[in-house]
């Protein structure tokens, strides 16, 4: 089937070319980082994880938000997401590889990744998140790839593909519960000590992954002959909008444990990020940002009229994926190191080196999602056609 | 049974053939000859007993292992016994043992190291010692 | 039996993958190195050991920055510890705070007078129960049976997850490689310890209660260095000097709530002499 994805329109190619100069740039910064070591970032001793893991989190998000559509599928025989089932599962693939090169470009020594392997710990919290996301990235493609190919030959898909299926769905969680104990467990870091971290997690990643899936398949009616379908779309749209009061009540929560208990500590995180603490409040503004999109988010998501009306959606699927994309990406793991265990603050920005492999990992994110979903709509636009 | 593009097919072949024949081409007629790591360093020379922990055909092939092997005693079981060779006791050490002896960085470890193409990372952190002729 | 392309290309990837990685595994696997009986050996040589060491830091005993100064530099010379102008990249194995910045949580209102001004000293704790080994995905930092909290430096991979986890600040990541030197050319490890190594870039460091001289029956350098200030010692002795200090003085421990049973106490007292 891959052959599909050799062949395309101008516009795809340019788009192809686009993705893989950014990742050439990105690379590039990278044989910096390599060579000067992560100094290069702006990470310090107090904050020692950032823009870099911050992503990875959030992209297990997306990864395991699959499940948003398999599980509908395979276990409710809700027939409307057969045609998005697909995209769900690629989306997945590319969010993992991902995840997997923002964990590589954070290592202090890259060449040395295979002790984890090599050394296996049991008690590691990180051995486990490489087993799971590893587990998902092979489940995902061969689930996707084996649907893919029986669809096109107009045969089902064989009887045991439907045990993975089934694993797959109970994969998913773990994945993004794996990584919230990569916080969870952690003693004198406040922030992150929430038995509801996982929960939230969960909800955060089920309302921003579905919330992407629908602007990816709003962007796949428009550009190709493949129409995911209407109320496919909009039970997505539902979807989000159950998470997104989620997520935001867990928000909450958290805010009641940490004011009301009025214990400092536990205060110290949430005000640095949402009005500055000791003077320093460089976050403040985009947690702020973040907020803004999540209460427009919900006007817009809560009201079955505006969110019927596509525009509306798509513009409200927009405000969610920023708003968590801030508050996952960026403002969950800087705040962690926020005060620092001497109760100090160091602030923390990413440099433009930074940013630049982070926007190559992206588009490699990209690349990898964009062929296979040129392979997918293919497939799908032959069957139907 | 045809061979559809055949043309294209055999050129793309010779093309590829070329490229990984890259490093014969370069070094065609450059014989280079095995290096004979140097021995004579002022200490060896006054030890009576010219010995390593192991002959030379063992150390040759292992030291790669044995320095592992020490290195994973010495920092992670903290078993830091000495190597006696000869009444003589030796560190179970890269920069406190060997090299006391091999002084010669550059024409004991350098040399076969150069030849084989293999960048160990020991010197990143490990001290060699001063060395005056190159 | 005929094969179609598909197939050919199908088995010829698959079995590639399982060879590479097949030989990866087989010689991960196989027993490295050769066995220590091959070796002459000259048997256990005397060292200091312990059932678990500890320190207590004894805060009358330093009376000005010189005394503190003494026992930061014994460390960080005989280490090859690198300095960074940019505090961002520190890397320090012992340092000190201010009361505030070392006991988060026991400052109050309306405190004894000095105590604020107080420069504690810091090291890694050795903690009973380290968060750090628990995390570690590598066992790259892990616990002797003497207690003490190792770093091996072979096989960190620098995830930082460690620095993360430790309730102390006491890890530092060689954000830049140590032995390179700043924009006025000025080498960051001042003094070269050529019986010591440094570290390499990408690595997480901390303090290691000096087991090099531990083995070689010397006290850690900072304790050496500190004239009674700090006092080594085995916790679990009872008859030790560290544990009549703990018997007959009011000793507190950093984050103790966290339980991670740091091994290093500290008397504040008052300005009594002992």
């Amino acid at each position: 089937m891959f052959e599909k994805a050799l062949t395309g329109s101008k516009r795809y190619w340019i788009w192809i070319f686009v993705l893989l100069a950014v990742i050439g740039a990105g690379f590039l910064a990278y044989l910096k980082q390599y060579e000067y070591g992560l100094g290069l970032t702006g990470m310090s001793r107090d904050v020692s994880w950032g823009f870099y893991i911050g992503q990875f989190t959030f992209m297990v998000g997306i990864a395991a938000s699959g499940v948003m559509l398999v599980l509908p599928y395979y276990l409710h025989h809700y027939k409307k997401f057969g045609r998005l089932v697909i995209l769900g599962e690629f989306l997945a693939i590319s969010a993992v590889i991902m995840c997997m090169l923002f964990i590589f470009v954070d290592l202090g020594q890259p060449k040395r990744v295979m002790n984890v392997m090599l050394h296996p710990t049991l008690n590691s919290v990180m051995f486990w998140d490489m087993v799971v996301l590893m587990g998902y990235l092979v489940l995902n493609v061969i689930i996707g790839w084996t649907v893919l190919g029986s669809e096109r030959k107009g045969t089902p898909p064989p009887g045991w593909i439907k045990p993975l299926i089934y694993l797959s769905i109970a994969w998913a969680p773990s994945i993004h519960t794996v990584t919230a104990f990569l916080y969870a467990g952690l003693p004198g870091r406040h922030f992150w000590l929430s038995a509801i971290m996982a929960a939230r997690f969960l909800s955060s990643a089920f309302a921003s992954g579905p919330a992407l899936l629908i602007i990816l398949a709003l962007i796949i009616r428009k550009l190709t002959k493949f129409d995911p379908g209407k109320e496919a779309i909009q039970s997505l749209g539902k979807i989000v909008t159950y998470f997104m009061l989620t997520s935001v009540f867990f928000l909450g929560l958290e805010f009641f444990t940490a004011f009301y208990s009025n214990i400092p500590s536990h205060m110290a995180s949430f005000k640095y990020l949402y009005a500055g603490l000791d003077g320093h409040n460089q976050l403040v503004p985009l947690m702020w940002i973040s907020t803004i999109l999540a209460v427009v988010s919900i006007v817009l998501l809560i009201n079955p009229k505006f969110r019927e009306n596509e525009k509306i959606l798509a513009l409200a699927s927009v405000a969610v994926f920023f708003s968590l994309w801030i508050d996952k990406g960026f403002g969950l793991v800087i705040g962690g190191f926020i005060p620092n265990m001497f109760e100090g603050v160091t602030e923390y920005w990413p440099t433009q080196p930074e940013m630049m492999i982070s926007m190559g990992v992206w588009a490699i994110g990209l690349l990898v999602l964009t062929v296979l979903y040129k392979i997918a709509i293919t497939v799908k636009e032959e069957v139907e056609l | 049974m045809k061979l559809y593009d055949g043309g294209k097919i055999i050129f793309g072949l010779i093309i590829f053939l070329g490229l990984i024949t890259i490093p014969f081409y370069f070094n065609a007629g450059k014989a280079v000859a095995p290096p004979k790591p140097k021995l004579d360093t002022p200490v060896i020379q006054a030890l009576a007993v010219k010995e390593c922990v192991k002959p030379k055909e063992i150390m040759r092939a292992e030291h790669m292992r044995i320095l592992d092997d020490w290195r994973n005693s010495v920092v992670r079981e903290d078993d830091r016994q000495k190597i006696v060779i000869g009444g003589k006791e030796f560190t179970k050490s890269l920069q406190n043992g060997c090299l006391k002896c091999h002084s010669n960085k550059k024409d004991f470890c350098d040399k076969c190291h150069t030849y084989m193409a293999v960048n160990p990372y020991c010197w990143d952190c490990h001290f060699t010692p001063k060395e005056n002729k190159s | 039996m005929s094969i179609d392309r598909r197939v050919f290309l199908k088995i010829a990837g698959i079995t590639t993958a399982f060879g590479l990685g097949g030989s990866t595994l087989i010689n991960g696997l196989k027993k490295r190195g050769l066995e220590a009986s091959e070796l002459p050996f000259a048997g256990k040589q005397g060292g200091l050991t312990a059932k678990r060491w500890g320190m207590v830091v004894d805060m009358s005993r330093f009376r000005n920055e010189h005394d503190i100064q003494r026992v930061i530099d014994a460390c960080h010379n005989i280490h090859n510890v690198p300095f960074f102008k940019n505090p961002k990249h520190e890397v320090k194995w012992i340092w000190t705070d201010t009361f505030n910045h070392t006991f988060p949580g026991m400052e109050s209102e309306f405190m004894m007078e000095g105590l604020e001004e107080m420069p504690f000293l810091m090291l890694c704790n050795h903690c009973k129960e380290p968060a750090c080994v628990r995390v570690c995905p590598t066992q790259a930092t892990f616990k002797r049976k003497d207690g003490i909290v190792m770093m091996d430096m072979h096989r960190c991979i620098g995830c930082r997850f460690c620095m993360a986890a430790c309730p102390f600040g006491a890890r530092s990541f060689n954000w830049r490689d140590p032995r390179g030197k700043d924009e006025d050319g000025r080498p960051f490890i001042r003094k070269l310890n050529p019986e010591y190594p440094t570290r390499m870039k990408g690595v997480v460091e901390k303090c290691t209660f000096c087991t090099e001289r531990l083995a070689k029956g010397l006290q850690p350098a900072c304790a050496e260095k500190s004239n009674g200030g700090l006092v080594f010692g085995d916790l679990e002795d009872p008859d030790s000097e560290l544990r009549e200090i703990l018997r007959t003085r009011y000793t507190v421990r950093r984050k103790q709530e966290l339980g991670t049973q740091p091994s290093v106490y500290y008397v504040i007292g008052g300005n009594d002499d002992v």
